[in-house]
């Protein structure tokens, strides 16, 4: 969760939702659900990180990060609540993913208890995934059977880098030595695994980024997400970098690191299925975050955690030729544009007001945007062409089709897929997706 | 006794029937900041025009401009009694005419023709700092039309006056005793009533026939939105009457004369005005180039047969692109121009499309104060946002087969077979203290001056006359001469012919689609310069495309400078969670507002802002603003 919370609107003190939610633009019942379950707590910031995440000393005590699965609950049962008030109708949870911060730093049966919360309130589906993101310091053989016996089907390690250099660059503590272990202790724990990269850090040589792609492919992990470093404002690492300690990662260094990520990835049978996501098959696809990219709802528990609730229906999962085009939900007369598509909000960033506002019965709730047709079909495109399976080109307007073909001609769009109606990113186009989507958007 | 006339004296000093013998038509001559409008103003109350509760700051300054930039644009006239003992103490009335005047180089024209219309000037000269180049320039004038010179010594109430020094100065230049020169105090009035009375005693007064046909002359002309065109005018010969018609001779158009009256300082309606003496005239008409100053004005019944001298038109010697930053605003400032026109004989306009900027007007101007003005006023009257192209000036271009084109835009300078190009020159006067006759030697030089000839003002003042290219002062010679002189040099200029010069266009091209704002016509020797300035200035402005943009300046078809951008590898955000969705969205909604606003040179897109910061960095355009304005501060 990013640190600036965007402007938005006031949401009512019970956190209600708006009227339409309810009304005759209601969200389809058979729509899927997602839970987000936010832990802001880390043992140690490090430099680049501009999460909503708060270390022991930060918050006084940390008496709170004891206290925190009971006020999680807490807001389980506000959402249960508000969305019945709305008029929804109990959905069954499809994915649930804790994320942080280091959920790892609170006990496995903290996060245990949370996850039940969500399973005795809305009841998890029987092939729902679980995912919880782990730092590699901060897990044993045994907290990851606790975890698995508790319900978790997948654990995601903040890996970042095999470079000792890199890691100190980027404030991490762990030992890169520990990836081999923990990768091994959480598959016979039964979790599926993932591994977390990140590229471009400043002072990292390609042959140091090509080391932490090796590495993390020789665990024959099934799930890779590499990430470019984006070092924002407000972080110690801007400072430095305002300072000239560190040099601001050049956008061509890190071009050349993405395909150099792609081509080993790929050769080593892990396909993009997103932007900065790869997996071996379909099934090790995180659907959690799919149902993201995929305009989903999902309720998003925890200081400065976002949710959102469509108005659309849900993209269906699948591989592209099996996907149904969703012609009547196209943009241009999909309904009239006053009408909002969905509602976001997001929480109080701070733990201790996020903690006091439901202790005192309030909904944690900080703004909330609801997003016009025009805004919903931005974010539509920008984030489903983030996707290997790509966009139906029928979604968008005339305008945004009429540029599908100069993006083919510059080789940002594959022609293939183009001729069967998907826009769909080639390697250079996964780099300049934004050119892409400020063209398939164009008024 | 009273200077200010009693009841009976004044009614021998009636307007349209005053005898000659009684009136005093002078000016000031005067350099910014010196203290002009202070001394009128003060002028104003001891002669009893304006009460001191009553009395504007600087009443002679009408527009805001004007009074905030401490400078008068557009002279006017002030008809002030004034009673004085003759030599048998026995009370005489006098009528003085006050004729202000334009402080700036680029009125030269106006300034002779306020000029034209005194027999007597006050040279007024801040004892702090001694006379400047266009105040010297001024003084050369008012001498050439035989006006009787009056050395004042202003701001003598300063601790930094040195009244004697610049005595001796000033005695120097117009020759007398420096015990002469009068030393005055706008501020506390010290020395005023002593001026007046100087005034009247060294003024000569004026001569003319009364029986001759009417001839008057018109030295300025304002457009008020109330009363239409009000005509300021000094009448020469015979007399001017409500309801008559008169004729203007340059062009031979008639007129009914509504109102004619002076001004005291509001306008005071009168039965005429008759020889010698200074009012105003309103026909009705609209426009100011109805009624041109430096015309001559006479009676349609019984016209005057030859026009009094002097009369030329206004020639536009700068020119600019002035552009509206957002394009919707084209048709605001082509009714802001001609609002503008209504009021300025100088400005001329037409329009014009560029491929970098979209609509907008090629814009004539006396010189870079006047364009700054007349930007200024667009912007602040108007409340547009503008954009100008660095000034230029007029070139005329003999191609071989001898076809003469004249150039306003750099843009259009033919390609092809050239025989020569000319270019406008002008003679330029630097006043500067005496240690920086190196420093400006140097820098003439490298503006293609020659030294025309030199003098020392005193021991440390030296007046130095050059021949420049009107091109070289129009780009940064000012700036230049400021930070080589630390400030202290003083600058004027006139034009003066032209010449035959090495004059090339270069041209900017981005992949190969030449950008019209940025052409320029420079000599042959300073190509390559502008050509890695501009090439070097728009790399770092233009954000990276898809696909690699070479920028080149380019001779004719011969490349003299190259850049590359860069193609652009990587956009996208890496990472895209719940979270960061209305951030990335809300990035994007910015960057596709930012797309709208740009232009698309062939296939690059250009940010409007790149534009603008490529014209108005340090070393192009705004450098002629700059001018403007240190020009007036000084």
């Amino acid at each position: 969760m990013s640190p600036a919370l965007p402007d938005g609107e006031p949401v009512p003190d019970d956190g209600a939702l708006p009227a339409w939610v309810g009304g005759s633009g209601a969200p389809r019942t058979d729509r899927r659900f997602g839970v987000y379950l936010h832990v802001p707590f880390c043992s140690v910031r490090c430099g680049y990180c501009d999460f909503n995440t708060y270390t022991a000393a930060e918050l006084g005590g940390g008496a709170s990060q004891a206290a925190y699965a009971e006020t999680a609950l807490r807001e389980i049962d506000l959402a249960d609540r508000v969305l019945r008030t709305a008029g929804l109708p109990p959905r069954e949870v499809s994915t649930v993913f804790v994320g942080g911060g280091t959920p790892t730093l609170l006990p496995a049966d903290d996060l245990a208890r949370m996850l039940d919360g969500v399973r005795t309130t809305w009841g998890l589906a029987h092939d729902a995934e679980v995912t919880t993101e782990a730092n590699p310091d901060s897990v044993t053989p045994a907290t990851l059977h606790r975890l698995a016996e508790a319900g978790f089907t997948r654990v995601s390690f903040g890996m970042q880098s095999a470079v000792p250099h890199v890691l100190a660059t980027l404030e991490r503590t762990h030992d890169p030595r520990r990836i081999p272990d923990v990768v091994s202790w959480a598959r016979d724990a039964g979790l599926a695994v993932s591994l977390d990269l990140i590229y471009g850090t400043p002072g990292e040589s390609v042959e140091d980024w090509r080391t932490s792609l090796e590495t993390a492919l020789a665990t024959s992990v099934d799930h890779v997400s590499a990430y470019a470093l984006v070092v924002e404002p407000g972080t110690r690492m801007a400072a430095q970098v305002r300072r000239g300690e560190l040099a601001l990662p050049s956008d061509d260094d890190q071009a050349v690191k993405y395909e150099l990520a792609d081509e080993l990835l790929t050769a080593a049978g892990l396909g993009w299925y997103e932007v900065s996501n790869w997996a071996r098959t379909p099934a090790d696809r995180c659907r959690h975050n799919l149902a993201y990219w995929r305009g989903d709802d999902w309720w998003g528990v925890g200081p400065g955690a976002h949710s959102y609730v469509s108005a659309h229906a849900s993209v269906p999962q699948g591989e592209p030729q099996d996907v149904p085009l969703e012609v009547p939900d196209a943009k241009p007369d999909a309904m009239p544009d006053e009408a909002p598509v969905g509602v976001r909000w997001w929480n109080v960033k701070h733990p201790r007001r996020y903690a006091s506002l439901l202790e005192s019965g309030h909904s944690p709730a900080a703004g909330r945007e609801q997003l016009t047709a025009d805004e919903g079909h931005l974010e539509r495109v920008m984030l489903g062409v983030r996707l290997r399976e790509g966009l139906d080109l029928r979604l968008l307007t005339p305008q945004g089709r009429r540029a599908v073909a100069g993006l083919v001609a510059s080789g940002l769009l594959d022609g293939r897929a183009a001729v069967t109606g998907r826009a769909v990113l080639t390697l250079r186009g996964r780099l300049l997706a934004d050119t892409v989507v400020r063209d398939l958007t164009d008024a | 006794m009273s200077p200010i006339p009693t009841a009976p004296l004044s009614a021998r000093i009636q307007p349209a029937a005053t005898p000659p013998e009684l009136l005093r038509n002078f000016c000031i001559i005067a350099h910014i900041d010196h203290g002009k409008s202070t001394l009128a103003d003060r002028m104003l109350q001891l002669t009893g025009v304006v009460d001191e509760r009553a009395a504007r700051a600087q009443y002679l300054d009408r527009m805001d401009i004007e009074r905030e930039r401490g400078i008068t644009i557009k002279s006017q006239a002030v008809r002030m009694p004034w009673a004085v003992a003759d030599p048998d103490g026995v009370d005489v009335p006098y009528a003085l005419n006050m004729i202000d005047t334009p402080g700036h180089v680029d009125f030269t024209y106006e300034v002779s023709r306020s000029l034209a219309a005194c027999e007597g000037a006050v040279l007024l000269v801040d004892a702090a700092q001694g006379i400047e180049a266009q105040t010297l320039a001024n003084l050369y004038l008012a001498m050439e039309n035989e006006l009787a010179i009056i050395p004042v010594l202003n701001k003598i109430d300063l601790p930094a006056a040195q009244p004697e020094k610049y005595a001796e100065e000033i005695a120097g230049l117009v020759g007398g005793d420096p015990a002469d020169v009068l030393k005055v105090s706008g501020k506390t009035g010290a020395g005023v009533t002593e001026l007046l009375d100087r005034i009247v005693d060294v003024v000569p007064a004026p001569v003319g026939d009364a029986d001759a046909p009417a001839r008057a002359m018109i030295f300025d002309s304002v457009y008020d939105t109330y009363r239409g065109v009000v005509t300021y005018v000094r009448v020469v010969d015979g007399n001017l009457n409500p309801r008559e018609k008169i004729v203007m001779m340059s062009t031979r158009a008639t007129h009914e004369l509504l109102e004619i009256g002076v001004t005291s300082p509001e306008p005071i309606r009168t039965k005429g005005l008759g020889v010698g003496e200074v009012g105003y005239l309103i026909t009705g008409v609209k426009d100011v180039r109805q009624s041109k100053v430096g015309d001559t004005v006479t009676n349609a019944a019984k016209p005057a047969e030859i026009a009094l001298g002097g009369y030329s038109d206004p020639k536009p010697m700068v020119f600019s692109g002035l552009y509206p930053i957002d394009g919707s605003d084209y048709p605001v400032l082509r009714d802001a121009l001609d609002k503008l026109k209504l009021n300025d004989a100088a400005l001329n306009y037409e329009p014009e499309t560029s491929v970098a900027l979209g609509f907008g007007f090629r814009v004539g101007f006396l010189g870079l104060l006047h364009l700054e003005i007349v930007r200024e006023r667009l912007e602040r009257e108007f409340d547009l946002a503008l954009i100008s192209t660095a000034p230029n000036v007029v070139y005329d271009v003999t191609l071989e087969d001898g076809t003469i084109v004249t150039v306003t835009n750099p843009s259009e300078f033919p390609g092809g077979k050239i025989k020569e190009v000319r270019e406008p020159m002008v003679k330029a006067t630097v006043l500067a203290p005496s240690e920086f006759i190196g420093a400006i030697m140097e820098l003439c030089q490298t503006k293609r001056g020659t030294l025309g000839g030199m003098d020392y003002l005193s021991e440390e003042r030296v007046e130095m006359r050059y021949t420049l290219p009107l091109a070289e002062i129009v780009f940064d010679f000012f700036d230049q001469l400021k930070s080589r002189t630390r400030g202290y040099a003083s600058l004027d200029y006139e034009t003066s012919g032209d010449q035959v010069a090495d004059l090339v266009k270069v041209d900017i091209l981005l992949q190969g689609e030449q950008v019209d704002a940025f052409s320029a016509i420079v000599h042959k020797d300073k190509a390559y310069s502008y050509g890695v300035m501009m090439t070097g200035k728009l790399k770092e402005l233009i954000p990276r495309q898809q696909f690699e943009v070479p920028i080149q300046a380019a001779v004719g078809a011969r490349v003299i400078a190259r850049e590359t951008i860069r193609a652009i590898r990587k956009d996208v955000l890496a990472k895209c969670y719940g979270g960061d969705i209305s951030r990335k969205r809300k990035l994007l909604e910015k960057q596709k507002e930012g797309k709208k606003r740009m232009k698309t040179i062939g296939r690059v897109d250009v940010p409007q802002e790149a534009f603008i910061a490529a014209l108005t960095s340090e070393a192009a355009g705004s450098s002629g603003g700059k001018d403007a304005k240190d020009a007036k501060k000084r």
